[in-house]
């Protein structure tokens, strides 16, 4: 089992669901999140005065998936939220040690 | 005699500017009903287009359209050359009479006034400057000239003369509501929906204002400013005759949005068993249009009636709306268009010596036509030059922070969808 992340552009989120949901995937978790990348955020203007917005909002995913699922999730995602501008975020895969479900107690593949 | 004379030129000209003065109010109304009813994070690029476009209007307005409207696009009275004189004839004998400035200055709040109607129907996603760019067109040239048809008295192209076919708007529900409306329109239909406002089945979702007391506020704003509106348009109010008329059209004014608001706020009770608010802000106003093409000879209890029916009829027309895909954040088209020509219609009822329903039929189809047409032409010319539309990040972020870099409500949390 992997635990796929991503970090996507918020307006991308409604495009990624979309795409995950076609490739028979069900289930994900959304969290409002705030970061910056190799962009280092960004500057912007009040008044002819210069800020910085060091953090910019991004939309993270978490997406619990079956080994042979993997391939065909992290594509998918890629696929919906890439706008080929900076700050289009990054997926991560890590190795999922357990899972269980709590309104049945099936665990693991059962619980995915 | 002539301290009579004096007593009621200065009178008249007093009485012009005040109404100009609520009339120019009603710009602050449309830029909190709108402000109201579009999401957070699209405030402050709808109050920067509704103060622009007042100023932007004020100027197109010296420069060329007062000229186009009432002088026959004479070169003399470009840039307002002849204004500065007095209105009083020697030893004349009329009433009605009044410093020229004071008609320029009555006049003017008039043209900001239909475009304000733009603004709100193409909120939250179109570009900042492309709209301006389309605001010096329409308020130099294209609301002047269908102005110059009707209250300017100039035939149409050379071909018919609106006025001798029977057609009488008397402060605008078709010269300047519906005029708003249609060039509103074009522009809704080049620049299409709001993201997420359809599902990909074509279900319409709800968008939800995000400040419903700026809305109420607003609707207020404009319901005061309409006596000016209307008021101001008796043209005179130092003789018997003229004060009389004064006041009928402010007591039918009131009535008639009395009655809209009544009959929306009913009817949306009764179709959505909630009473909603929007609508019956919006059925206010809409009673307010219905009355604008003639608010002096209908009765009190006609007035009522003929708002109730803008009433009832603007909540259908909004349904209608987006039922066809034409997404109008704040019901602009509705209100202005389609009431707008119901005021017209409306017209004969009371007052069939001044217009007929066939006068009226063809006084709205020229104003429709003309709005409808360049103002399409224009809006394209636009999107084809520097594009129209934000880009969906822009959208989803809001065109506070893309178009103008600053959130109107920077210290409160905000949700964007």
């Amino acid at each position: 089992m992997k635990l796929v992340t991503a970090i996507i552009k918020p307006f991308k989120l409604d495009d990624v669901r979309e795409a995950i949901s076609e490739i028979g995937i069900d289930g994900l978790t959304v969290t409002e999140v705030k970061g910056f990348g190799r962009q280092k955020g960004h500057t912007e203007l009040y008044r002819g005065a210069e800020y910085q917005v060091d953090f910019l909002p991004k939309v993270k995913l978490e997406v619990a998936v079956k080994d042979e699922h993997v391939e065909r999730l992290v594509e998918a995602i890629v696929g919906a939220a890439k706008t080929g501008k900076i700050g289009d975020g990054k997926v991560f895969v890590y190795d999922l040690q357990h899972a269980v479900r709590i309104r049945t107690g099936e665990t693991d593949g059962e619980a995915i | 005699m002539e301290i009579t004379f004096e007593l009621g030129y200065a009178l008249d000209t007093f009485y012009f500017l005040i109404c100009g003065a609520l009339v120019m109010w009603m710009a602050a109304g449309f830029t909190m009903l709108e402000a109201g009813l579009v999401r957070a994070k699209n405030t402050t690029e709808i109050l920067t287009k509704n103060v622009s476009l007042y100023a932007i209007a004020c100027i197109m307005y010296m420069v060329c359209g007062y000229a186009i409207m009432y002088k026959g696009g004479a070169s003399e009275w470009l840039f307002l050359g002849d204004i500065m004189g007095s209105g009083a004839v020697a030893g004349g004998e009329e009433n009605a009479t009044y410093a020229p400035s004071a008609d320029f200055f009555f006049q003017v709040v008039f043209v900001a006034t239909a475009m304000s109607i733009v603004s709100g129907a193409v909120a939250e996603r179109m570009k900042l400057w492309a709209f301006l760019a389309f605001t010096v067109v329409l308020t130099g040239f294209i609301y002047p000239m269908e102005g110059a048809w009707t209250w300017g008295g100039e035939s149409v192209f050379g071909l018919y003369t609106l006025g001798d076919l029977g057609f009488s708007d008397f402060a605008g529900s078709g010269i300047v509501h519906m005029a708003g409306a249609s060039a509103a329109l074009a522009g809704v239909l080049l620049l299409g929906a709001r993201k997420g406002k359809y599902t990909a089945d074509g279900k319409a979702h709800a968008i939800p204002g995000a400040n419903l007391p700026l809305a109420t506020l607003g609707t207020f704003i404009l319901w005061m400013g309409w006596f000016g509106f209307n008021g101001g348009s008796v043209l005179a109010t130092a003789s018997v005759e003229s004060a009389n008329s004064v006041a009928v059209v402010f007591m039918n004014t009131n009535a008639a949005a009395a009655g809209g608001l009544v009959a929306a706020l009913i009817l949306a009770r009764i179709l959505f068993k909630k009473a909603d608010l929007t609508m019956a802000l919006n059925g206010a106003l809409a009673g307010l249009v219905a009355i604008t093409a003639e608010p002096s000879t209908p009765s009190p209890l006609q007035a009522t009636l003929f708002g109730a029916l803008g009433g009832i009829l603007v909540v259908f027309s909004i349904l209608a709306l987006d039922k066809a895909k034409i997404d109008d954040p704040v019901g602009a088209i509705s209100v202005h268009g389609v009431v707008g020509l119901l005021g017209l219609l409306l017209v004969p009822v009371t007052n069939p010596e001044a217009a007929t329903f066939s006068g009226q039929l063809i006084g709205a189809a020229t104003i429709f036509v003309w709005v409808f047409g360049t103002s399409f032409i224009v809006w394209a010319i636009i999107k084809a030059v520097i594009g129209i539309r934000v880009s969906d990040e822009e959208e989803f972020e809001g065109v506070d922070m893309s178009e103008c870099g600053l959130e109107a409500y920077p210290d409160f949390t905000t949700s964007r969808s």
